[in-house]
């Protein structure tokens, strides 16, 4: 059995933002596309934690406890501005929503 | 107070009135309808025999009152006889300091009213036309400033009850108020251009007055042809100023007279001259405005208007106007014999052929006008033989008597509810005796009974007629023939009315009654003056009274004393006529007044079948008086048919192709500016502002391509940037 390596978490790190970029850029649905970024962003905190672990220094986990933070603010006033454009617009499909179109 | 230097406010008091009326009138009487949206209940005015006011009191009475008249009217019943009674007292203010005066004229000039370039006169002699805003007093025009607002001032007063139940009563009165101001501008004016305005605004008081009732076509008309006849006679009156100022370079009166005096002038005995034609072009005018043939024709017809109308404007005031105006230039008639000749000869002539019509009249309004024609006839009579005092005596008598006579007439269809046809009275004696006592001593004194009024005037004229160089015994005949007719018709009118059997339906013979006070008050006054007014004229025959019984001449005497070369040639004249003559010539007038009404009272109480019977076998003729000798209709075939014939080729030819065309080709030239504007706008302006727009499209065009908004499309070129930037800096 080959031990956990510092390499390993970096390879699942780049697949997460790899899935979380796809999805951002490929999914209509707003929910998914919050959910994308979610992962981009949990993508980092792993990397973030891998090196901690990798330098033995903890302001890496620390930096990630923050992204966290941000996120869990990100989330709430994405699905609060979901909720008031479904309420406009009776949709949650991105590609209906092209108002700042010329 | 000085009366003779405020004598201009004597016109604008009527002014005043009028101005109120007429400009803030409907709100002092507010609920007057109008005569064609007459409250509910109360019928328009549309009886058929059109005597508006009365047809709608008939009404009043059955629906119990339906519009009471405006609370405020009482300011319209107060200010306007108000205004003219100021008038009436300013005028006798000014005509007793008037009396004082030793040289018996007064001018008082406000300023120059028109002026004109430098002229060369007839002679050659530079002259600058002149008018003044002036007004003279003298005898003549105080004498007709005292009628035309006394007399005014009572129909103003009769008028509040008559006009009670009419619909625009403000604007009566506003007409009525507006005619006093026009008539005292005509009398108290001191030249010839400010006496025609007050000539023309008369004139269109009465085309507004006859036209009063206007939803009436046949009041309409009458309007109209009184306006239009009297054109005719106003550019004679024009034409015959411009002569006068060619010739003698003024046209105020004072001057005039002067000129005429100065001795450059001979009568013009003979022949044809100048001032003959400037005084016939005068008369001419005269001729319209005093309802004499050819131009009388439009005066039976302005019996349309309301009743006090007909007694104040053609009885009393305006028609004299010619009169008034003929005696004014009797300086100028002096030196033109032949013109002279030709008014006797006109004023005899209308004055029997409007009395032969009156004989056969049933409207009582129209028997009145033709009197009324007929008695103007006498007046120019007498300024055509040169008695000009006496013809302003008639006038200011017949003023009296005809003023009554009409109100009193007016009084009768008020209380028939607005029957006018004589055939439908009878017996209205003990009905109505306030009315029936002054109508009575009117046609007495219009018959020329003595004592009378109608008496001295008419008998003076007929005796200057006689006695006068210029006048003849065929023109007295014709003249003491009228007074036969005069006197006849008079009292077929009286006879038909009063007395005999009641021939009214029995639903009008109900609604009889006496007029209001406001009426008959008036009414009893103006009899008093039929009776007493003539005694201020009495003939020089009567030597037994003194002289102050003869004041109106001695009073009238500086105004034709001036000019009159011959004047006390024919006084000489005169006397040499023997006392016995004109005794006889007296009781002559007196025995066919006498005659007439004896006559009449014969034919209409007495055998009333006689009359029918007199109708019928004298036919033709009957039939030619009763249709007014076909003056209308021969009018209509020479002149009024072929003038609408013209006017109808004028429209047809002129009209349309030149009025018209003119229209249609400016609104052809307007479509092709505005075509040409059009392709301009469309091609040019609007080109440009597209043209800039299309540029501006086309250089947008790549960014705009970037613009998708849609947040994903931006997160990819983000993303591709960021990975061309990492891709940057790794392969570096």
């Amino acid at each position: 059995m080959h031990p956990i390596t510092t390499a390993h978490y970096l390879v699942l790190s780049a697949a997460l933002l790899l899935i979380g970029t796809l999805g951002v850029l490929t999914r209509r649905n707003i929910v998914i596309i919050l959910m994308s970024i979610e992962l981009i962003l949990n993508a980092v905190n792993l990397n973030l934690i891998a090196f901690s672990k990798h330098l033995g220094q903890v302001s890496g986990q620390i930096f990630a406890i923050f992204v966290i933070v941000v996120a869990v603010g990100e989330a709430a006033v994405g699905l609060g501005i979901l909720i008031a454009l479904f309420r406009n617009k009776e949709t949650v499909h991105a590609d209906e929503v092209d108002l700042l179109k010329w | 107070m000085n009366f003779l230097d405020s004598i201009w406010l004597i016109p604008l008091f009527p002014l005043f009135g009028a101005l109120v009326m007429l400009l803030v009138g409907k709100r002092l009487d507010p609920q007057a309808p109008s005569p064609v949206a007459v409250a509910p209940g109360v019928a328009p005015v549309a009886d058929e025999h059109g005597h508006g006011h009365a047809a709608a009191h008939a009404h009043q009475a059955e629906h119990g009152g339906h519009h009471t008249p405006a609370a405020t009217r009482w300011v319209i019943r107060i200010l306007c006889p108000g205004m003219v009674l100021l008038s009436f007292v300013f005028s006798a203010g000014a005509a007793l300091q008037l009396a004082s005066l030793p040289e018996k004229t007064h001018q008082v000039i406000k300023y120059t009213w028109l002026a004109g370039l430098p002229f060369h006169m007839q002679d050659g002699t530079m002259a600058r036309f002149t008018a003044d805003f002036g007004f003279l007093l003298d005898p003549l025009s105080a004498v007709m400033m005292l009628v035309v607002t006394g007399v005014g001032f009572l129909i103003h007063v009769y008028s509040t009850g008559y006009m009670e139940h009419d619909g625009g009563y403000y604007r009566f009165f506003g007409y009525m108020n507006l005619f006093v101001f026009f008539m005292l501008m005509l009398v108290m004016a001191n030249n010839y251009a400010l006496l025609f305005v007050g000539w023309e605004g008369v004139g269109l008081c009465s085309y507004l007055l006859i036209g009063f009732y206007f939803h009436k076509k046949s009041a309409g008309d009458a309007g109209k042809k009184a306006f239009v006849v009297n054109r005719i006679g106003d550019a004679g009156f024009l034409l015959g100023m411009f002569l006068m100022f060619a010739v003698l370079g003024t046209v105020r009166f004072v001057d005039v007279n002067q000129a005429l005096a100065s001795g450059r002038f001979q009568v013009e005995a003979g022949h044809f001259g100048v001032l003959s034609a400037m005084a016939l072009l005068l008369f001419l005018g005269a001729t319209g405005k005093s309802a004499q043939f050819p131009l009388f024709v439009w005066l039976p017809d302005a019996m349309e208007g309301p009743t006090p109308v007909s007694a104040l404007i053609h009885a009393a005031t305006m028609v004299t106007a010619g009169v008034y105006m003929c005696a004014r230039s009797s300086a100028l008639f002096q030196l033109a014999p032949e013109t002279s000749f030709i008014v006797a000869c006109v004023g005899a002539f209308t004055a029997i052929l409007s009395a032969s019509i009156a004989l056969t009249q049933n409207d009582i309004k129209r028997v009145l006008a033709y009197s009324t024609v007929s008695q103007l006839g006498y007046m120019f009579m007498a300024v055509g033989v040169g008695a000009y005092w006496v013809a302003v005596f008639h006038l200011y008598t017949h003023a009296f008597f005809k003023a009554l006579l009409f109100l009193g007439s007016g009084s009768v269809i008020h209380a028939l509810s607005g029957e006018q046809d004589m055939r439908k009275m009878g017996g209205l004696k003990d009905k109505i005796p306030v009315t029936y006592r002054t109508m009575f001593i009117g046609s007495v004194a219009i018959a020329g009974i003595p004592g009378l009024a109608g008496f001295f005037s008419k008998d003076e004229i007929l005796w200057q007629v006689y006695s006068s160089p210029l006048g003849s015994k065929a023109i007295y005949a014709v003249g003491l023939i009228t007074a036969f007719m005069t006197a006849f018709y008079m009292w077929r009118l009286m006879f038909l009315t009063f007395y005999g059997q009641p021939r009214m339906d029995a639903h009008t013979a109900a609604h009889i009654h006496e007029s209001p006070r406001s009426m008959t008050v008036p009414l009893v006054v103006l009899a008093a003056g039929s009776v007493i007014a003539g005694w201020i004229g009495v003939p020089k025959l009567w030597s037994f009274l003194p002289e102050s019984f003869r004041a109106f001449e001695h009073w009238l005497a500086p105004v034709f004393a001036g000019a009159v070369p011959h004047a006390t040639e024919a006084a000489h004249h005169a006397a040499h006529h023997e006392a016995a003559t004109e005794w006889a010539l007296m009781a002559l007038s007196v025995a066919v007044a006498v005659c007439g009404i004896l006559l009449a009272r014969f034919m209409y109480l007495v055998k009333p079948a006689l009359a029918e019977t007199v109708q019928r076998s004298a036919g033709p003729l009957y039939t030619t008086l009763a249709n007014k000798w076909y003056v209308d209709e021969i009018y209509d075939f020479l002149f009024v048919n072929g003038l609408c014939k013209g006017g109808g080729s004028l429209m047809a030819g002129f009209d349309q192709r030149v009025v018209d065309g003119g229209v249609n080709g400016a609104g052809w030239l307007t479509r092709l500016a505005s075509s040409v504007s059009i392709w301009w706008d469309t091609w040019i302006v609007d080109g440009a502002v597209r043209f800039t727009s299309f540029v501006v499209k086309l250089l947008s065009y790549p960014v705009r391509i970037l613009q998708t908004g849609y947040v994903q499309a931006y997160a990819l070129v983000f993303m591709a940037g960021a990975l061309v930037f990492l891709g940057y800096y790794l392969m570096r």
